[in-house]
């Protein structure tokens, strides 16, 4: 039982990064229709200037997290400007394209500026663990979920509290209407990246922190998150969290217990099972958990 | 369109001789100028390209059907050649199409997900087929050796001819004409594809899938087979590709891979046999003229112990997607058409002053 919960925590940890890139990716999606497989580029480059503003600049780790988040935001929207605005009346193809190139791109900026070496974050969590009652927890790990609730609840505020989280709601639902009542699509897009830039800056410092390194790899976990987004429904938030925590536990149980049961399914079979969850829902419930059912119209 | 494309090949062929013969010129006369020059195995490299961007454009160019799942069947094919032509010692004229069918019947398997799944969710499926593919490319040792791969030596003679060791030739030699016989036949095979009845249903799937439906195309059977047809091609090219390097591990069949060859689509011209060997040749040098160039550059640093500010790796990379983005927004059409347009800027003015003096 105790394993159990330590295990289950490790999965909600896991799973609440993936919300964060999955919620990232959410945003970019209904605000702009462009699937962003670019988002694990941000993520890594966040998790890189977080480590510099830390181990670089010697900012305190409260500090540097929310530089690194703005940072990786204004990097996001400049990539907005640059290509994706530009590519708006493209076929489909022709955007997802772009946003591979992208990550391309982004994937060699970090290392050409701090190196190939794997670095250390130096957050203050580091090995600490908690005694949960009896079950011994890394600190990271509860962060992580404080964070991914902390961003869930700031997004919700944002949405239904403030004129431009209504105006983005409202271009989600009817981009025409939206122009026509004077809402301007870029201030829109440009909010989108944002969000989705300063998401994955934090999944970043969580997946290159405590026990863990800061290393290339970091955008290689990021695409472990699009089944989330699957999981959950492309345009749907809260979808994109619980696809992410789904994603996070199946992840860690399958890592703990295919060995000994499926020894047959082959090494490292966690690491290929948000695809075959992303391949099964893909074919029972294209349209994900909280998704609506795509009509079409002759 | 298609049909008076079709009628004007013909009437074109004598028009088209002197192309063609260049071509052949260049074909037969190219490994012997090039002789044990590395660029000689570049050259195969990017034959081998060529075939399976061939397959991949007859899917995404002609039929719409965006896969990003080509690793997966590459591979499945240079495992093929591994046990067809190593493990059970078959010739080529048998293990060769032997890889294709096995991609055929991969493709056929992928196939059904194309039907219930389009656009977005298709390309989110074959991003999935890559990893689950590395996942049993690394795991089913018996076949492919598991994660440290496995040995091809496949025989490649067709009766007396053996294009591994030709008379007085070297292996690399042969192996071009091999890999660029295997090319043009490919490149011919999609071509009449394409200008057939068949070819102008899969570009009515790709156009407007419901008229296609309504004007009584099996949209299903076209969508399967496209998927099927450009399998085998990409299998062929990868059991090509396992029995020229003669030794593939899981590593090589990443998602990377699957950008490079849609990357070499839509800069050489989608929908075109033209611009897939064209965009197959552009990305497979990039790299190695980026090598040479990147000697004379002192801010980039090809050795380990090199002081430059960037790694030829990373330029590369960097370039690679620049190129990508740069053809997305100012050449869609790609290269191919980018010439043709080139061309028609340059010949319409003089042929428009031609009738002036008349």
């Amino acid at each position: 039982m105790i394993d159990f919960i330590r295990l289950l925590v490790a999965g909600l940890s896991l799973g609440s990064v993936y919300a964060l890139i999955a919620l990232g990716f959410v945003m970019v999606y209904k605000a702009t229709g462009i699937l962003n497989f670019a988002q694990g580029g941000l993520l890594m480059l966040g998790a890189y200037l977080a480590q510099y503003f830390i181990n670089g600049v010697g900012l305190t780790f409260w500090f540097a997290l929310p530089v690194a988040m703005l940072v990786t935001g204004l990097v996001a929207m400049l990539l907005q400007r640059l290509v994706f605005d530009r590519l708006l009346s493209h076929p489909a193809f022709t955007v997802i394209m772009a946003t591979w190139a992208v990550l391309i791109v982004l994937e060699q900026v970090p290392p050409t500026l701090f190196g190939y070496d794997f670095l250390t974050m130096n957050d203050p969590f580091g090995l600490n663990i908690v005694d949960l009652g009896a079950v011994p927890v890394f600190t990271i790990d509860l962060w992580t979920m404080a964070f991914a609730g902390i961003a869930v609840g700031s997004l919700a505020v944002f949405f239904f509290g403030t004129r431009i989280g209504l105006a983005m709601r409202a271009t989600a639902s009817d981009p025409e209407a939206a122009i026509a009542q004077g809402i301007d699509p870029r201030l829109i897009h440009a909010t989108a990246w944002f969000i989705a830039g300063a998401l994955a800056c934090i999944a970043g410092v969580m997946l290159g922190g405590g026990s863990r390194l800061v290393s290339p790899e970091l955008s290689q976990i990021a695409l472990r998150a699009i089944p989330a987004v699957i999981l959950g429904g492309l345009a749907s938030p809260i979808g994109a969290v619980v696809g992410g925590l789904l994603i996070g536990i199946a992840e860690v149980l399958t890592a703990t217990w295919a060995p000994s049961m499926v020894p047959w399914m082959g090494k490292n079979l966690h690491l290929v099972m948000p695809y075959f969850l992303l391949v099964g829902f893909l074919m029972l419930r294209p349209q994900g958990l909280f998704g609506k059912a795509a009509s079409g119209r002759v | 369109m298609s049909i008076a494309k079709e009628s004007t090949m013909i009437t074109q062929l004598p028009k088209r001789a002197p192309a063609i013969l260049l071509l052949l010129a260049i074909y037969v006369s190219l490994p012997l100028i090039l002789g044990t020059s590395y660029w000689l195995q570049v050259s195969i490299y990017a034959g081998v390209a060529a075939i399976g961007a061939i397959g991949l454009n007859l899917l995404t160019g002609n039929t719409g059907q965006v896969s990003l799942g080509h690793p997966f069947f590459l591979g499945a094919g240079a495992y093929t050649a591994g046990v067809l032509g190593q493990d059970w010692g078959l010739p080529l004229w048998l293990w060769l199409p032997g890889a294709g069918i096995v991609g055929f019947a991969l493709g056929a398997l992928t196939g059904p997900f194309a039907l219930r799944l389009r656009g977005h969710y298709l390309v989110m499926v074959t991003f999935a087929l890559v990893f689950i593919g590395l996942h049993i490319f690394s795991n089913w040792s018996t076949v492919t050796g598991g994660v440290a791969g496995r040995g091809i030596a496949a025989p490649v003679a067709v009766g007396p001819l053996d294009f591994a060791n030709l008379p007085g030739l070297s292996r690399d030699q042969g192996y071009f004409w091999l890999v660029w016989g295997a090319v043009a036949i490919s490149g011919l095979l999609v071509k009449n594809i394409v200008s057939s009845r068949a070819g102008r249903a899969l570009m009515a799937v790709r156009d407007r899938e419901t008229t296609a439906e309504f004007v009584g195309i099996d949209v299903a059977r076209t969508k399967i087979t496209a998927f099927a047809i450009s399998s085998a091609i990409a299998a062929i090219a990868g059991s090509l590709y396992g029995a020229y390097v003669q030794y593939v591990s899981p590593v090589e069949w990443h998602l990377l891979l699957g950008i490079q060859y849609i990357a070499m689509i839509i800069v050489g011209g989608i929908g075109l046999v033209s611009g897939s060997i064209l965009g197959a040749i552009l990305i497979t040098l990039l790299p190695h003229m980026m090598r040479e160039v990147a000697g004379l550059l002192p801010f980039v640093s090809v050795n380990p112990t090199d002081t430059g500010i960037i790694t030829v790796f990373a330029l590369n990379q960097i370039l690679f997607g620049a190129l990508i983005v740069f053809f997305l927004i100012v050449a869609p059409g790609g290269l191919v058409r980018s010439a043709s347009r080139v061309k028609g800027l340059i010949y319409r003015p003089l042929a428009a002053n031609k009738k002036g003096e008349n």
